[in-house]
């Protein structure tokens, strides 16, 4: 996916004043928001879970090579080939040079965002191969021409009279804006996809070292079609999905879709592991399976490496009042919500990610909601410090800031200006009490009004307030 | 240099090891804390004591119907209480270890082969089932094809009370105990498949079965 993070704050202003979009992600906070907070009920520690799960993906990235190579070690025992991407690129081409060695025209796909990271239907349409999304959002968005705009549910931003308007063209069936009904007329129209297709491409929640297993979390059972029906599977996924056993997954699974949707357990995990066996009547007789880097590996060892815990719930997206009210599509690239403004600049460039690590109000809930525990607006604000460190903010910002940082370190200065500015801003507000524009900083006030200080600082009012610890010396200061 | 070398180099020298390949001794702890395999922590819906008062529970919850029955020859029976109760055709096919039950004087037609995509109802058994989620653990091997629980509208599994486990993990565990490693497919089954891609409304019946119905052996 092209990169437009750079425009996030034309784009989020676009979608705050899209009517349509308001009213489409206002299920967002009913379904996920309180699912999610009714399903953890159902656990009565699950905070000791969530420290587990964050000690086991920490263990895990600490000895990453050592579980990767330990993965090929049994996926390759079990039949499996294992493949390397260093780049977007590079797994795009290794998987059209599978698709042309075995003569492959149509590929089915369930859900990946790693295969959205590197374009990877482009690519194989571009080698002349057909590519059917298989999950019913991705499928909705291959139809619209759309990126998705949430990890899990990637067509949220859709009604569905859009739906019904996608399906008649394609379809040229009578227009139905009855979901039971669209969603059964999209699992004929991919049943005779599934059943025809050579090669199926799955995305792997996890894979396991102990067994070389990959495997995938969904509810439609869509990726059972994909990996059991065509005779070539090809996985791809990014190297830090890798967890050490089995065990590890059943701690992980019982935090997903609990956090993802509020769901106790998804209807399908579908673990896969090497080829065909001999005489089964189903599954590939080819399994491939690509390691994606693809900007990963700077994250090891940095201060972001908390973030290669992230198990692609979407919780902090759900969550975070930015999303709930842009959008997933103003965040510009793959990961929208605060995930995405942690990997966006990491993977493609501080440099392209504009506004991202500032599209936060930094109220924590990100953090709050994470099933591994990764401190979100930590490094955002990390990020935030890079940007500021490499003159990547505006000017205007920079000389404020230093400016401020100048006084904070001259305690009597800031006293001074603030006793000043907090009258000014006092008599700004006037008898509303609310400021209506800010020259110069209109960013404030642009969209609502900034409540006016009250006329005195907080030191001021500390000061008149406080229980004086010697009574004679009562008013002193006032 | 390969592209395999590079990354795990790259991975190495950020850890501040030197490199593109994990030693011996790093290779070997790697190895040992995979086989301790400790687990994490079990919440106590996953260490029920009446194992199917949980299962029949997380079933009700995750829509997959349940029956019981008194003996592995009453099956037939009961599955055609179930088609009959949802007006479905008294025809299923099924795998090979259940084509010697008399389903005849059910009054069902079972067919002792892989299910295609025209089959409109499949009958399996499964590995083990899970009592915490209401899950169906099912294996892949030439007698049990996945396409037969995958594609029909219905399916109708079969599971022994004696294989009800409380968690996953315990499901893990008789796994490599009594197979030694997961087969090429070993999927977990709970409820029917579902969808709510579209507003976020709630769809049964996405891409596979649209009902999932147990029953209960012995």
């Amino acid at each position: 996916m092209q990169v437009q993070s750079m425009f996030f704050k034309r784009t989020a202003s676009e979608k705050l004043n899209d009517a349509l979009l308001q009213r489409n992600m206002a299920n967002l906070k009913s379904k996920f928001v309180d699912g999610r907070a009714r399903a953890i009920t159902e656990i009565e520690d699950w905070e000791e879970i969530r420290t587990h799960a964050a000690a086991l993906r920490d263990r895990t990235i600490a000895n990453l090579d050592a579980y990767l190579v330990e993965f090929e070690r049994n996926a390759t025992r079990r039949g499996a080939r294992v493949h390397w991407a260093q780049t977007a690129a590079d797994a795009c081409r290794i998987a059209v040079e599978i698709a042309q060695a075995n003569g492959v025209r149509k590929v089915t796909k369930s859900k990946s965002m790693v295969s959205e990271e590197v374009n990877l239907n482009e690519r194989l349409e571009e080698a002349g191969i057909q590519v059917v999304e298989t999950d019913l959002g991705e499928y909705i968005l291959q139809l619209a021409q759309e990126p998705p705009s949430h990890i899990v549910a990637p067509a949220i931003h859709k009604s569905k009279e859009q739906v019904a308007d996608l399906f008649e063209a394609a379809h040229h069936k009578p227009r139905s804006t009855d979901i039971p009904a669209l969603t059964q007329e999209a699992r004929e129209a991919l049943r005779e996809h599934f059943l025809t297709a050579d090669m199926g491409i799955s995305g792997a929640n996890f894979v396991i070292a102990e067994t070389g297993t990959t495997l995938t979390v969904t509810n439609e059972g869509n990726a059972d079609m994909v990996t059991t029906v065509p005779r070539i599977h090809c996985v791809i996924t990014g190297i830090e999905k890798v967890i050490p056993t089995l065990e590890d997954f059943a701690t992980l699974i019982r935090l997903l879709p609990r956090s993802a949707i509020g769901q106790g357990i998804a209807n399908y995990l579908t673990l896969t592991t090497g080829v065909k066996g001999e005489g089964d009547l189903d599954g590939p007789e080819q399994t491939h399976v690509i390691l994606v880097d693809a900007g990963r590996t700077r994250l090891v060892g940095s201060d972001m490496q908390a973030m290669l815990r992230c198990i692609r719930c979407g919780a902090c997206m759900n969550h975070c009042p930015v999303y709930q009210n842009v959008g997933g599509h103003a965040y510009g690239w793959v990961y929208p919500g605060p995930m995405g403004s942690v990997l966006t600049p990491v993977y493609v460039g501080i440099e392209n990610a504009g506004d991202l690590p500032n599209a936060a109000t930094f109220c924590g809930e990100c953090q709050v909601v994470c099933p591994v525990k990764i401190p979100l607006p930590d490094l955002m604000r990390k990020l935030r410090e890079q940007q500021f460190e490499t003159k990547q903010r505006p000017f205007g910002e920079r000389l404020a800031l230093n400016a401020w940082a100048f006084m904070a370190r001259r305690p009597r200065l800031y006293a001074a200006f603030t006793r000043i500015a907090s009258r000014i801003g006092a008599w700004m507000g006037g008898r509303d009490k609310l400021i209506h524009s800010l020259p110069g900083i209109d960013g404030w006030t642009k969209g609502r009004d900034m409540p006016a200080p009250a006329g005195k600082t907080f030191r001021e009012l500390y000061r008149e307030r406080r229980p004086s610890p010697q009574p004679s010396r009562k008013g002193e200061g006032a | 240099m390969s592209a395999r070398d590079n990354i795990l180099g790259r991975i190495r020298k950020a850890q501040g090891r030197s490199g593109t390949e994990p030693t011996a001794a790093e290779l070997a702890q790697v190895r040992a804390d995979i086989a301790r395999r400790a687990p994490g922590p079990i919440p106590a819906i996953g260490r029920a004591s009446d194992l199917q008062r949980q299962f029949t529970h997380a079933c009700d919850r995750v829509g997959t119907s349940h029956g019981e029955v008194a003996s592995l020859e009453d099956v037939p029976a009961e599955a055609r209480r179930y088609l009959d109760a949802n007006a479905l055709e008294p025809r299923l096919v099924g795998w090979h270890e259940l084509a010697g039950l008399d389903w005849t004087s059910a009054g069902i037609a079972l067919e002792d082969r892989p299910a295609r995509g025209s089959d409109r109802a499949s009958v399996t058994t499964c590995f083990c089932a899970i009592a915490e989620t209401g899950t169906l653990l099912l294996l892949s091997s030439p007698a049990t094809p996945k396409a037969t629980a995958l594609l029909p509208e219905t399916h109708v599994c079969v599971a022994s009370k004696s294989r009800l486990v409380p968690n996953m993990e315990a499901a893990f565990a008789l796994l490599r105990a009594e197979r030694g490693e997961p087969p090429r497919a070993t999927w977990f089954v709970s409820g029917p498949s579902r969808t709510a891609d579209i507003e976020q409304t709630l769809v049964i019946g996405a891409h596979g079965p649209y009902r999932v119905h147990v029953i209960l052996v012995p």
